[in-house]
């Protein structure tokens, strides 16, 4: 067995097993621990099939911004996590169904492969043999794709717009630093010279 | 193996390193170590206190408002990547269109910084 063949085995065992883990650890901090360790594994699967910057995007964006945000959520939101397991067995016909939903789709796209042997082609698209995976990407994405890829432009401001509309409320009496109002005092403004006379107050 | 996967070999190599190493310092914690439990080694530190409830609470929304757009922005980054790796061979084309997307977000970033939403006060 080749090294690139071990690698896949362990890297997938592992992200089956700590995605198993996510659903199954009871404490929730433990489950996106488990959540970041299948992000690492997936990114290694996904350089052993050539995609180098789906790799390092996973790392970067999943593991570094969503993952911590989700870490966050865990650790701080007021929710009591043994009362959300209460309605388990309630919602255990829903889960099983959307599961064999996902289950049958998977099959489907297996499914098709094996059918029309003209899929194949489609299975995997090696990236051309004297330009990096980067650089063939990039020379898609901003070109061929610039549809899609404005798109993805403003759904990122859209969905900037919405968490500012959705959180942002102005509070009232918080007193701010304005400096171009500090920088602007002179001593003319800002003090006031008083006489004294001796043995008399102010 | 591809020529390419040679380059990632010695994280490969690291990672393989970092388990070992940490499973051997568990495995010794667990049966080289004397375990000698004691119910104040648990407790709080010399003069801390004892907890007062549960570390769960409300907080404000705002630190969620920071999360978001970090990832936004962060998305965005992303984007610059392969542009900037691919952009002697995409031309003006894939250079006005980058300007495009990031005037775009420019327009977010603008409504960000006007309604205060950068803030903290």
């Amino acid at each position: 067995m080749s090294l690139t063949a071990i690698v896949f085995y362990v890297l997938s065992s592992v992200t089956v097993l700590s995605a198993v883990m996510v659903i199954a650890a009871r404490n929730p901090v433990h489950s996106v621990l488990f959540l970041i360790l299948a992000f690492f594994n997936s990114a290694g699967l996904f350089v052993l099939l050539g995609a180098e910057l789906l790799a390092m995007l996973l790392v970067i964006v999943y593991v570094g911004a969503v993952a911590v945000l989700f870490l966050f959520v865990v650790m701080m939101l007021d929710i009591n996590f043994v009362r959300l397991r209460e309605g388990f067995l309630r919602y255990f016909p829903i889960g099983v169904l959307i599961g064999a939903v996902l289950a049958a789709e998977l099959v489907f796209v297996v499914g098709t492969w094996v059918l029309t042997p003209e899929m194949a082609g489609n299975l995997r698209q090696p990236t051309p043999e004297d330009v990096t995976n980067t650089r063939a990407l990039g020379q898609l994405i901003y070109t061929d794709y610039v549809f899609v890829f404005q798109t993805a432009g403003m759904i990122l401001l859209t969905a900037m717009i919405g968490a500012i509309v959705l959180t942002l409320r102005k509070r009232p009496g918080v007193k701010r630093q304005n400096i171009a109002q500090q920088l602007a005092r002179s001593p003319e403004t800002a003090i006031e010279i008083k006489k004294v006379k001796t043995g008399e107050g102010i | 193996m591809d020529g390419f996967l040679f380059d990632y070999l010695p994280i490969l190599i690291l990672t393989l390193i970092a388990v070992v190493v940490s499973g051997l310092f568990i495995v010794l914690a667990l049966t080289v170590y004397p375990d000698r439990p004691d119910p104040e080694k648990l407790s709080a530190y010399e003069s801390g206190f004892d907890a007062f409830g549960d570390a769960r609470g409300k907080f404000d929304v705002r630190f969620y408002l920071v999360a978001i757009l970090f990832i936004i922005f962060d998305l965005e980054v992303a984007f610059l990547f392969p542009w900037v790796v691919a952009l002697k061979d995409i031309g003006l084309y894939g250079w006005l269109s980058m300007g495009v997307f990031l005037t775009i977000l420019t327009v977010g970033f603008a409504y960000e910084w006007k309604k205060g939403a950068l803030e903290w006060e």
